[in-house]
């Protein structure tokens, strides 16, 4: 396996890049270590080769004071939160009150929108990721994202979906290589059995849940460190629903996850923690109200717009 | 059960409607036809007014029909149905009456002789238009290879990058390029090329240049709408997988839109192919065959079938002949680009959903 090797070489070097001129990165703390411990049965069913300190690789993102803007429309306030490592972080909130915009700034996806604009730090192990001398690409490399609505390349095979942040940055990857990364992020996708004997067909020929999964399978495929998702399950049926429910759970020994979700049973079964979004009315930015581990969010609210919006007494 | 029995429809309008017999649109067209057909034979009025009227009958006829069996919906529906099968019909016709004029006038020179010889010390019958057929494929082909880099690039420019002002001003400039008339475009190719080879010089690459000034405003415009409608949602998840932006373009982008590019690229060529007008200044007029677009004049079938027509010599008929061979070859190689870029596009195209 010479070739894992080499990428996770690669991994280094490029959080070397992220973190130029930055302090070194802060040490995990004690739950880290404790997810380890969990984590060991996860890596036996899902394994990845060269990536020896697995858990270690996740990250902790640190977020102060994050204001997002549309041109002159301030849609997210003051956000202040701590998204631990291997933990599953669920954000829930009405509709418009800036849970994608929240989610597209911890890759740095927000600024490609004509007018957006981001003021404060995001700061993953360490770096701010606004930092003036930090690439975002780089950024997006570490921080992998799956939309809401399955976007497989419609130019590419099932295959060359999987691999397509390989090729697209034309990484050069012999081809056992490649078989093997496919054949590993499609079984964790769940995908692997349903499309192994139309590997070199068009990956829109999938259906919607199938379509989502690949997806899936193409963001873990390069290995991110933190992986985001926006309402991954909305197009989905509760089966295919839940197959992504586990694969989060066993996604989250590698990665630190950060999910949208409008399905309170979702955020309760597969978040450990919850933050929850909200907006005093329409117009106004959507502001951060509560974040606490999800039992408590769903037990124990300390906040009463929080218990009317999960108890779903709102509006 | 008796939930079900509480449960009282609405007295709602009847499903069923009278409708027109299955034969019925048709016959009438038909018949408005045969009418019609035999007035303009059987007596001198004028045969445009008759069919004019003609199809106007008709229409009002079905309209009137229908609504009275069938109601006002489908009444509309069928009078719509006949505008817009009249419309197509009315922009056909032409087509159909160009197309057999010249293949039945063309046929008689479309020989063996006519692809293989030039019209070299040809007087009179017999000689050829293959000096003409290849000028056109070297000069159309030289102006293909100068246009297509630079408007496609200037397309990714203008959608993928620009913005603001440079941003407009291109888009303006492009938008008065296309309206261009092609003489202008030849006056500005041998004026741009006698500044620097002197005054009354004839080469290819001059046409060339001309059919690229042409050329260029389809492509830009081709590719960007092609760019357009790719979805932005394909590029987010490019920037996602962390790939840079010009791989993103380069590599989903582009692709995707490609099915589009290369008809539009093809109909830019098939648009330029037939200019007569910029290469009767540019290139000049030739009865050899000379494949050099760098190197003297260079004759093309644009040209040839206009000097054909208008310089014949004693016995007018082999010119003549000549003219509407050379129009059809024009047309074939024309519509053999299409059915190519179809094939490409077929190979390499995309649903876009
Ligand atoms: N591209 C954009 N340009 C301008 N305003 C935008 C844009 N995208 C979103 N907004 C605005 O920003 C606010 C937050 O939108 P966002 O998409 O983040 O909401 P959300 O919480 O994800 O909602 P939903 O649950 O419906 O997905 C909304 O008021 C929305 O109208
Ligand atoms: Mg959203």
């Amino acid at each position: 396996m010479a070739e894992p090797t080499e990428r996770s070489q690669e991994y280094m070097d490029s959080t070397e890049k992220l973190d130029r001129g930055a302090t070194a990165p802060t040490k995990e703390g004690p739950d880290v270590t404790d997810s380890v411990a969990t984590s060991v049965d996860v890596q036996t069913v899902l394994p990845h080769e060269g990536r020896e300190s697995v858990a270690t690789v996740a990250k902790r993102i640190e977020i102060t004071d994050l204001n997002l803007y549309y041109g002159s429309f301030h849609a997210v306030k003051s956000v202040n939160m701590t998204i631990q490592p291997n933990k599953v972080t669920a954000l829930i909130g009405s509709s418009g009150c800036g849970k994608s915009t929240f989610l597209r700034s911890l890759n740095r996806m927000h600024e490609l929108v004509p007018g957006g604009r981001v003021d404060g730090a995001v700061i993953i192990d360490g770096q701010d990721i606004y930092a003036s001398n930090v690439d975002p690409v780089a950024v997006r490399r570490q921080v992998g994202m799956v939309f809401q609505s399955p976007n497989p390349f419609p130019t590419m095979s099932i295959y060359e979906n999987v691999v397509a942040g390989l090729l697209l940055n034309s990484r050069k990857t012999k081809k056992p290589a490649l078989d093997e990364i496919v054949e590993r992020s499609l079984r964790g996708a769940n995908l692997w059995n349903e499309v192994k004997d139309r590997l070199d067909r068009p990956g829109g020929g999938l259906s919607g849940g199938q379509q989502q999964r690949l997806c899936i399978a193409r963001a873990t495929a390069v290995e991110p460190e933190v992986l985001l998702m926006d309402e991954p399950c909305s197009a989905l049926d509760p089966v295919a629903t839940l197959a992504i429910e586990d694969l989060i759970q066993q996604l989250k020994a590698n990665y630190t996850i950060v999910i949208v979700t409008h399905n309170m049973q979702q955020a309760s079964r597969a978040s450990d923690v919850t933050g929850f979004f909200n907006l005093e009315q329409s117009g106004t930015p959507g502001q951060l109200v509560e974040l606490d581990t999800t039992e408590t969010i769903f037990s124990n609210p300390a906040n009463k717009a929080t218990e009317d919006y999960v108890t779903g007494r709102f509006g | 059960m008796s939930a079900l029995d509480l449960t009282a429809t609405p007295p709602r309008a009847s499903l069923v409607r009278g409708s027109l017999p299955s034969w019925g649109p048709r016959g009438l067209t038909i018949g408005a036809a045969i009418v019609a057909l035999g007035l303009i034979a059987a007596t001198d009025v004028n045969a445009a007014l008759v069919l004019v009227s003609a199809v106007v009958l008709c229409g009002v006829g079905l309209y009137a029909w229908s609504r009275a069996v069938e109601g006002a919906r489908t009444a509309t529906d069928r009078g719509v149905t006949f505008l817009v099968s009249s419309a197509f019909a009315l922009a056909i016709a032409p087509l159909v009456s160009l197309l057999y004029t010249v293949v039945s006038r063309g046929f008689a020179r479309f020989d063996y002789q006519f692809f293989t010889e030039s019209s070299r010390n040809v007087v009179g019958a017999g000689g050829g238009a293959s000096h003409a057929i290849l000028g056109t494929l070297v000069i159309t082909g030289v102006a293909t290879l100068a246009s297509v880099p630079i408007g496609i690039l200037a397309a990714v420019y203008l959608q993928e990058y620009g913005h603001g002002r440079l941003k407009r001003s291109i888009t303006f400039f492009v938008d008065v390029m296309t309206g261009i008339p092609s003489i202008v475009a030849g006056l500005f190719a041998y004026a741009l090329f006698a500044l620097f080879l002197g005054p009354g010089i004839r080469l290819g690459v001059i046409g060339a240049v001309a059919l690229s000034v042409l050329m260029i405003p389809i492509v830009v415009r081709a590719t960007e709408e092609m760019l357009k409608i790719v979805p932005n949602h394909l590029r987010e998840a490019s920037y996602a997988l962390g790939v840079p932006k010009w791989r993103t373009v380069v590599k989903v982008v582009l692709p995707t839109a490609l099915g589009g590019i290369i008809s539009g690229v093809m109909l830019a060529i098939a648009r330029v192919m037939g200019e007569t007008a910029p290469l009767l200044i540019t290139t000049g007029a030739f009865s050899s065959v000379n494949l050099n677009p760098v190197d003297g004049r260079m004759q093309n079938l644009a040209v040839f079938a206009f000097n054909q027509y208008k310089n014949p010599g004693v016995q007018r008929e082999p010119y003549f002949d000549r003219a509407w061979a050379a129009a059809l070859t024009l047309i074939v190689l024309v519509m053999t680009l299409s059915l190519v870029a179809r094939l490409i596009q077929r190979r390499f195209g995309t649903e876009t959903r």
